[in-house]
């Protein structure tokens, strides 16, 4: 479990920059219609690449039952 | 490293981080550049190129892995890496033209590095090519081996140093100073902040894609060689 600690200390050097950016940003209340509504694009990317993770997990899960399957 | 989840949950991560905050975070206007909100491409096709070189790296690799110590198994990594290279090559090239067609006014304009690009991935599809011509394993994995290191050095003049030397729309040819990509003072800290986290999310990604295939095809070999 060594590397779960790696991964959140990493994490947290990553995000820290943007955790210090972040602050003094505008508080709109809805974000998805302003803006030319670039935002809009952001859930569609972000539904994408959520589905695209999912499918991927799942592919993995399946391939791992398959190396454990046993086989004479 | 080939069945282990924590960096699949860090590429997670950061992809979802990349696609969230890419969006959101402000984006410089310098002047003279009508980029405007499409620079936020830096975070989506920037990062296959990364990606790629990574991939295609790691199969420079296994092919020379391979020549040392010929295990079919080093053939089977050096392959399904360069696989998901090519892929995101191509995704990078179809990105980049969309993003052109907007930016320089056409799809392909012929640029020093949209043609460098174009000829590095031609000279690794030619590696399917090759191998696809060969009859027996051994022979396509050790020729296909050779070509791998030689397909990977001609990286270096076709996208590394030939884009560099002549004037070329990307930014960092020769009309603009010194960095190569994009000019620093065009980009902000932030933008920093979300870049590298998308090229090492992207980056894992197509990692993960890779030892999926690697594994389905191991596990064929086990079974050809247990029936």
């Amino acid at each position: 479990m060594l590397s779960i600690k790696k991964i959140i200390t990493f994490l947290c050097l990553v995000f820290i920059n943007t955790i210090s950016f972040a602050q003094g940003t505008s508080n709109s209340t809805d974000v998805l219609k302003s803006n030319g509504k670039i935002y809009v694009v952001m859930v569609v990317v972000i539904v994408i690449v959520l589905g695209l993770f999912i499918y991927l997990f799942n592919l993995d899960r399946k391939v791992t039952k398959l190396e454990k399957e046993k086989h004479s | 490293m080939l069945r282990k989840t924590w960096w699949k949950i860090l590429c997670f991560v950061l992809l979802m981080y990349t696609c969230s905050v890419g969006f959101l975070i402000k984006v410089p206007e310098p002047r003279g550049v009508p980029m405007q909100q499409s620079i936020r491409n830096l975070f989506f096709h920037v990062p296959m190129w990364f990606g790629m070189m990574v991939l295609f790296g790691v199969s420079l690799v296994y092919a020379i892995k391979y020549l040392r110590n010929p295990q079919l198994k080093y053939d089977f990594y050096s392959l399904e890496y360069v696989r998901t290279g090519v892929i995101f090559g191509l995704l990078g090239i179809t990105t980049g033209a969309i993003w052109a067609n907007y930016q320089w006014g056409a799809f392909w304009s012929g640029d020093a590095k949209q043609n460098g690009a174009a000829i590095a991935l031609l000279i690794y599809l030619a590696y399917f090519v090759l191998r696809g011509s060969l009859n027996e394993d051994e022979k396509k994995a050790r020729i296909g081996a050779v070509y791998n290191v030689f397909a990977f050095f001609m990286l270096f003049p076709t996208l590394w140093i030939l884009p560099r030397l002549v004037e070329s729309l990307h930014p960092g040819g020769e009309g603009s100073e010194g960095n190569p990509g994009l000019n620093p003072e065009d980009s902000s800290p932030i933008m920093k902040a979300v870049f590298w986290p998308a090229v090492i999310g992207w980056t894992l990604l197509g990692v993960w894609i890779t030892t999926l295939r690697i594994r389905i095809q191991l596990e064929k070999e086990k079974r050809l060689a247990n029936a």
